[in-house]
């Protein structure tokens, strides 16, 4: 039988007031200012401004105020906000050569012109608990250097000028915009590199983990990770000029990768790349790797039918607010199709029994 | 940058400094000036995004990388000079002291407005990169190649 369900909204509205006590925490405890957030959780921050599509520190800070620390919860509320945004426009493509680099590094080159700058890293700590910061300390003081007047170019330029390294293609076509049109396959390389920008970091370092694991394994090396700030600049109609419009920090990460040769192209080194808003770096290196696996098609490189070489498996799954939405939705209620599903059971059951007191019978 | 060669050059510097500034510095700097400028508000502040690109590569395609919030303003002077704000964030003050800044630096009281407020907010802002260069550059690796013993 079909029942209408209505109902529930004093229980939703004291599900919800609960819901801020429960954020709120023990009133003994300081409350948490979103200033801190954006100060002393910055990589979380900078997940949910990288996920979340939206470079905005202190709108992300406030998400994951909101959203109690659930850094996905935190990457919908600003996807939803983003969606609210005029389009003022496109800027240029940033230029990551001229980065003010906080952390530079390469796998391949020693001695790269700029040099081996590691930043405020977690690598060679020792991961241990460090009881210190749970007393009140004193602001800790970096040191300083007299910073290099030299410039920081692109590794990869160096093996671009011995013709060792797969060249890019250069357009200055509008790329699409997976924001404005739904994503279609097969995919161009700028959506592909749109959609993982944005894609879930677990989902995405997974799928990379794979390849190193030798499904398509395609050998990667991190030519260069570098990250720091770059201004943004766009043109503007009214002035008829471009000017910079912001500045943010980004992380890139280019890998070279082995390459045998195939049909089509000789043996020389070919390339993956990231990057990604914040300091993110296992999500930028993750990023490379993944966008040189899914490169086989135009590199003529065969398909192993492995997961990470599979656009529609990847660039589907990776986006963690539609999968959260779908995965999610089925713990609403469902009571109408469930009583189908009941009545549908019932049925089989009545007929299967029927048939078996029939066989009795005879 | 060169004036010569790029007729806005100077113009483009003074509104890229203006949208990336801190919006407390230049509210603070603005303040201290103590500059009357009646005006008109031609288009009040709005915030929106703007899609930030990439290349594939780093020299390729370009791609859609996410989209920053950007706020913008635009102002007109009684004398008829209008400025243009585009900054960074979501503060609509913010947008309107650059679309202010941006109409006075038209006129004669550009001296004024660039030693009181352009110039020192160069300044900060040129402190703190000079202050995470060096900070960077601390934690440049010096190697050093160990001596074989071949004796």
């Amino acid at each position: 039988m079909y029942v209408a369900v209505k109902g529930g909204e004093r229980a939703i509205d004291n599900a919800h007031a609960w819901l801020a006590e429960e954020r709120r925490g023990d009133t003994d405890v300081a409350e948490l200012s979103v200033a801190q957030i954006r100060e002393q959780m910055a990589l979380a921050v900078n997940r949910v401004m990288a996920e979340g599509s939206l470079y905005d520190p202190d709108l992300a800070a406030l998400a994951i105020k909101q959203s109690r620390g659930d850094l996905i919860e935190a990457i919908f509320l600003i996807r939803a906000y983003r969606t609210t945004l005029p389009r003022f426009g496109g800027s240029n493509p940033i230029e990551t050569e001229d980065m003010q680099c906080d952390r530079r590094v390469s796998a391949t080159f020693k001695d790269a012109p700029g040099g081996q700058v590691l930043g405020p890293t977690f690598d060679y700590t020792h991961r241990l608990l460090d009881f210190k910061l749970a007393a009140d300390g004193e602001a800790p003081q970096a040191p300083s250097a007299t910073a290099p007047t030299e410039p920081t170019p692109h590794i990869m330029s160096f093996l671009d000028r011995e013709n060792l390294i797969q060249t890019e293609k250069t357009s200055e076509t509008t790329p699409d915009d997976l924001t404005r049109k739904p994503l279609e396959l097969p995919a161009s390389r700028a959506l592909r590199l749109q959609s993982l920008a944005r894609a879930d970091e677990g989902f995405i370092l997974g799928m990379a983990y794979s390849t190193q694991r030798g499904y398509a394994r395609n050998h990667a090396f991190v030519a260069e990770l570098r990250i720091g700030a770059v201004a943004v600049e766009m043109d503007i109609p009214e002035l008829g000029f471009a000017i910079d419009i912001g500045e943010i920090t980004v992380t890139e990460c280019e890998t070279v990768n082995q390459f045998q040769g195939s049909k089509t192209e000789p043996p020389q080194f070919t390339r993956g790349y990231g990057l990604v808003f914040g300091m993110t770096e296992r999500k930028a290196i993750s990023m490379a790797l993944v966008d040189r696996a899914l490169r086989w098609k135009e590199l003529g490189e065969d398909n192993l039918g492995a997961p990470a070489q599979d656009e529609e498996f990847v660039l589907y799954h990776s986006d963690n607010i539609q999968a959260t939405g779908f995965l999610e939705h089925i713990k609403l209620p469902h009571y109408v199709d469930f009583q189908s599903e009941l009545e549908l059971i019932r049925k089989l059951r009545r007929e299967a029994q029927d048939a078996m007191s029939q066989e009795a019978a005879q | 940058m060169n004036v010569m060669t790029d007729p806005n050059a100077a113009r483009k510097a003074w509104l890229g400094l203006l949208a990336k500034a801190p919006a407390r510095d230049l509210a603070q700097l603005w303040a201290a000036l103590d500059l009357k400028a009646p005006h008109q508000i031609l288009r009040a502040p709005e915030i929106g995004g703007v899609m930030v690109r990439g290349r594939a590569g780093a020299i390729g395609e370009a791609f859609n990388l996410g989209e920053i919030t950007v706020t913008r303003a635009s102002i007109k002077l009684e004398d008829g000079t209008v400025g243009h704000g585009y900054v960074q964030g979501r503060d609509k003050n913010h947008a309107l002291q650059a679309a202010l800044i941006d109409a006075l630096m038209q006129t004669d009281a550009a001296a004024r407005v660039r030693d009181g407020v352009l110039t020192p907010l160069q300044a900060t802002m040129t402190q703190k990169k000079s202050t995470r260069a060096a900070k960077a550059a601390a934690t440049k690796v010096d190697f050093f190649t160990m001596v074989r013993g071949e004796d």
